[in-house]
C-alpha cells in the first residue's frame, strides 16, 4: 500500500478540516468516523452526539461501510477519531509507521478469548488433532473468528490452508467480522457435522447454545486463545491532546446508570468506557504479519 | 480502601452458562452493592472461561480463587439500571414516564414519556371505582343467551315498524355512548387504571347493546328504520366534547340519566317479551353507567365545587348549538306513540301520547333529582334540566 498523504497535513491546515458551518478550526467538531455495519449504527451515533453536545463537546460523526476507508480517511486527516475494529488498529500503525494513540475502549474490548469448537463425540484432544481435518471460521478479516484462532492453529505447528482445510464465512467482508452472522455460519457448519471444528468469540458461543444454533451438551471446546483486545478509539498522534481531550474525558464520565445513555451503551455493548490500553493486540500484529494480510 | 472481603456466596453446582446459571447469578449479584464481592462456586465444565466471557460482557470483574479449584469470585461492576417506583398509594400526579408500567411496579428511568394528557387523580378519579368494575364484570350478559328470541310473537305490521324505529335510535345512541369514552380511554394515565378498566367494560357494553338493538330490528323481519339530523347533531356535540369532566357529565349523568327512563317505559310498554327483557338487561347497565357519572361529578365537585358553573355553561352551550333542533323527533316520537299505545286506533294513539308525556315528565323529573345530588340547587337543576337535548341524550 502506498504511504498515505498524513504526515504532511497537520491539524491547523484548514483546507483537512471539513467545513462545517463555516466555523475557525479551532471550533469544529470533533469528527469520529465509525463503520455502519448494523443500522443501530445511526440511532448510536445520533445518541451520542446529542449527549455530548449537552455537555459542551461539541462532535460529529461520518459512516464509512468497511474499515480500510476509515483508516484511510482517518490518517488523511479527514476525520479526527476513529472507533476502529482491532485489526482497523493494526493497520492504522502498519500504515502510519506507529503513528497512531489509542484514545478509550469499552470494559468488554478488554481480555476477549477465542474457543476452537469441536463436536463432543470427535476424537481429537488437540489442535495437533486437526491436521488433515476441516475448520471452520468467519469472515476473512474477522479477528476475533478468524485471524486470531488460525494464527494459534499456526503457532501449533498447522499452517492453514495447507495442513487443514478452512472453511471461511464471508459475511460483510470488510467490516472486520462486526457482524456476528460469519461467526454463527461457522457454528452452524459445525452443528451440521460439514466441519471438523469451528472458531467462535467466547461470550458468542454461550449466546449461539442459548439461541439455538448449537445444541447444549453437543460440543466441546479443544483450545482457546491467550486473551486479546477488541476495538478502540484511534487519533492520529500529531493531533493535538487538547482536541481530544474533552471528547475523551466524557465518554469515560459516561455512567450506565444515567437513563439518557444506558440503552446507547446496551447497543454498543459495554457497561463502561476505560482508557485504551494497545498491550492486547500482539496475537493479532503476529497474525497480520504471519498471513501477509496487508502486503500488496 | 479497596474491600476485599466476599458479601455473599453462591453454588452453581454443575449448572452451566447455557444452563441458566445467569439467573442465579444476577439475583446474587442483584443484592450486592457496586464492587462488592461474590464468591462463586461451580463444577460445570468450561466453567471459568465462561464466567470470565460473561463477567465481561455485564461489566463485573472475575478472578480464580486462590482459596480453592472449583471457588471463583466475581466483583459486581455497575450496571444497575435507576429504578423510580410508581407509588402505590394513588398519587394526584402521575409521571408521564411510568408509562404502561403497573402501579406500584419498579420503572426503570430513561423510559418514553407517553403522552397521556389525563394524568392527574382529579382530573379523572371517582369513589368506589373497583366495586363498580366488579359489577360491571359480574352482571355481563350475551345478546346470544340471555335474550329470549324465540318467543318473538308476530306483531301488527305498523307496531313491529314502531319498534323498529325505536331500536334505530336507541343504536345510534348507544355508538355515541361508545365512542365517548373509547376516545378519552386513550387519554388517561394508565396509573388510573381503575376509570379505565370501568370505562372499558363501558364501552363492552354499548357494543352489546348496540348489536342488540339492531338484532331485534332485523328479528321481525321489517329491519331498521330511519335516523334524523337532529338526533346526529345532537350526539355529535357530545362527541366533540374535549373535557373529560364535561363529557362524563354530559354523556352518563344527563344522557345515560334520561336513558334510564326510557328503558324503564320500554321495558313497561314493550309490546313484546324479547324487546322488553333486552330494554331491562340494557338499563342494569345503563344504570352502572349513570352510577360512575355521578361518581366521578361528586369527587369533582366535593374538590372544585366551583365547576358547577363550567358545568352549567356547558349544558347551556350545547344547548345554544342544537337551537335548530325544535324537539324529539317525529320518527321516535311517533314510534314511541305507537309503541305505548299497542296501534293506530284513535284511542290507542290518545293512549300512546299520553304515555310518552309521561315519560318526558319522568325523564325531567329524575334528571332534576341527580342534579341535584350533585349539589345543584332547585332552580339550577330545573334549569339544566330544561335545557338537556330533546333528542334524551
Amino acid at each position: 500500500m502506498a504511504r498515505p498523504p498524513w504526515a504532511c497535513h497537520s491539524f491547523d491546515e484548514d483546507k483537512h478540516m471539513p467545513s462545517v458551518h463555516g466555523a475557525k478550526a479551532g471550533s469544529l467538531p470533533l469528527l469520529v468516523g465509525a463503520v455502519a455495519y448494523d443500522p443501530k449504527v445511526v440511532t448510536i451515533w445520533e445518541g451520542f452526539k446529542s449527549y455530548f453536545q449537552k455537555r459542551g463537546v461539541e462532535i460529529d460523526y461520518v459512516l464509512y461501510s468497511n474499515y480500510d476507508a476509515q483508516v484511510r480517511a482517518n490518517l488523511a486527516g479527514e476525520i479526527d477519531v476513529a472507533w476502529n475494529s482491532p485489526l482497523a488498529w493494526v493497520k492504522s500503525q502498519l500504515d502510519s509507521k506507529d503513528g497512531c494513540r489509542a484514545l478509550a475502549m469499552r470494559d468488554s474490548d478488554r481480555d476477549l478469548t477465542t474457543r476452537v469448537l469441536v463436536r463432543k463425540d470427535a476424537e481429537l484432544a488437540s489442535l495437533a488433532d486437526l491436521k488433515g481435518k476441516s475448520i471452520a471460521v468467519g469472515a476473512s478479516d474477522s479477528p476475533q473468528a478468524t485471524l486470531i484462532p488460525l494464527s494459534m492453529l499456526a503457532e501449533a505447528g498447522l499452517a492453514p490452508g495447507k495442513d487443514c482445510r478452512v472453511l471461511y464465512h464471508e459475511v460483510m467482508v470488510g467490516k472486520h467480522g462486526d457482524h456476528v452472522g460469519g461467526e454463527r455460519d461457522a457454528a452452524r457448519a459445525l452443528a451440521a457435522g460439514k466441519v471438523d471444528a469451528a472458531c467462535v468469540l467466547d461470550s458468542n458461543y454461550a449466546v449461539f447454545i442459548n439461541e439455538g444454533t448449537l445444541d447444549p451438551g453437543t460440543t466441546k471446546v479443544l483450545a482457546t486463545t491467550p486473551p486479546y483486545d477488541h476495538c478502540n478509539f484511534t487519533a492520529r498522534a500529531d493531533l493535538p491532546e487538547g482536541r481530544t481531550q474533552p471528547f475523551v474525558e466524557t465518554l469515560l464520565g459516561m455512567s450506565f446508570q444515567d437513563p439518557e445513555v444506558r440503552t446507547l451503551m446496551e447497543l454498543e455493548g459495554l457497561k463502561r468506557w476505560l482508557p485504551a490500553r494497545t498491550s492486547g493486540y500482539r496475537q493479532l500484529e503476529l497474525a497480520v504479519k504471519r498471513f501477509g494480510l496487508f502486503e500488496a | 480502601m479497596l474491600d476485599l472481603t466476599t458479601k455473599a456466596q453462591i453454588d452453581l453446582g454443575d449448572v452451566g452458562l447455557h444452563e441458566g446459571a445467569p439467573v442465579l447469578l444476577r439475583r446474587a449479584l442483584a443484592r450486592l452493592a457496586e464492587n462488592e464481592w461474590l464468591e462463586v462456586r461451580a463444577q460445570a465444565p468450561e466453567i471459568e472461561a465462561e464466567l470470565a466471557a460473561w463477567c465481561r460482557k455485564e461489566g463485573h470483574f472475575f478472578e480464580h480463587s486462590h482459596a480453592a479449584r472449583d471457588l471463583y469470585r466475581i466483583q459486581r461492576g455497575r450496571g444497575k439500571p435507576s429504578v423510580t417506583i410508581s407509588q402505590q398509594e394513588i398519587a394526584e400526579v402521575a409521571d408521564p414516564s411510568w408509562g404502561l408500567a403497573p402501579r406500584g411496579a419498579q420503572v426503570e428511568a430513561g423510559g418514553p414519556d407517553f403522552s397521556f394528557t389525563l394524568r392527574e387523580k382529579r382530573e379523572v378519579w371517582a369513589q368506589d371505582l373497583s366495586t363498580l368494575y366488579k359489577q360491571a364484570v359480574a352482571n355481563q350478559w350475551s345478546a346470544a343467551r340471555d335474550i329470549p328470541w324465540d318467543e318473538l310473537p308476530k306483531l301488527s305490521a305498523e307496531v313491529e315498524a314502531a319498534v323498529c324505529q325505536v331500536m334505530t335510535f336507541l343504536t345510534e345512541n348507544e355508538f355515541a355512548a361508545l365512542y365517548v369514552p373509547a376516545r378519552f380511554i386513550a387519554r388517561i394515565h394508565p396509573y388510573y387504571r381503575e376509570v379505565v378498566e370501568v370505562m372499558a367494560v363501558l364501552v363492552a357494553d354499548e357494543a352489546r347493546h348496540a348489536e342488540t338493538f339492531t338484532r331485534r330490528a332485523e328479528a321481525g323481519g321489517i329491519g331498521l328504520g330511519t335516523t334524523a339530523v337532529s338526533g346526529q347533531l345532537s350526539l355529535q356535540t357530545l362527541l366533540e366534547e374535549p373535557d373529560f369532566t364535561t363529557a362524563v357529565f354530559l354523556l352518563c349523568v344527563m344522557g345515560e340519566g334520561t336513558f334510564l327512563s326510557l328503558l324503564k317505559f320500554l321495558e313497561e310498554c314493550a309490546p313484546d317479551p324479547v324487546t322488553s327483557v333486552l330494554a331491562r338487561y340494557a338499563h342494569r347497565d345503563e344504570a352502572r353507567h349513570v352510577a360512575f357519572g355521578t361518581a366521578h361529578l361528586r369527587y369533582v365537585l366535593s374538590r372544585e365545587p366551583e365547576r358547577r358553573g363550567a358545568l352549567t355553561s356547558a349544558v347551556e352551550r350545547r344547548s345554544r348549538m342544537l337551537a335548530s333542533v325544535s324537539g324529539l323527533s317525529p320518527y321516535l316520537y311517533d314510534a314511541l306513540v305507537v309503541m305505548a299505545g299497542g296501534g293506530l286506533a284513535p284511542a290507542q294513539i290518545r293512549q300512546g301520547a299520553r304515555r310518552v308525556a309521561g315519560l318526558h315528565r319522568e325523564m325531567d323529573r329524575s334528571r332534576r333529582e341527580r342534579l341535584q345530588s350533585l349539589g345543584f340547587n332547585t332552580e339550577e337543576a330545573t334549569s339544566l334540566s330544561a335545557f338537556h337535548t330533546k333528542n334524551f341524550m
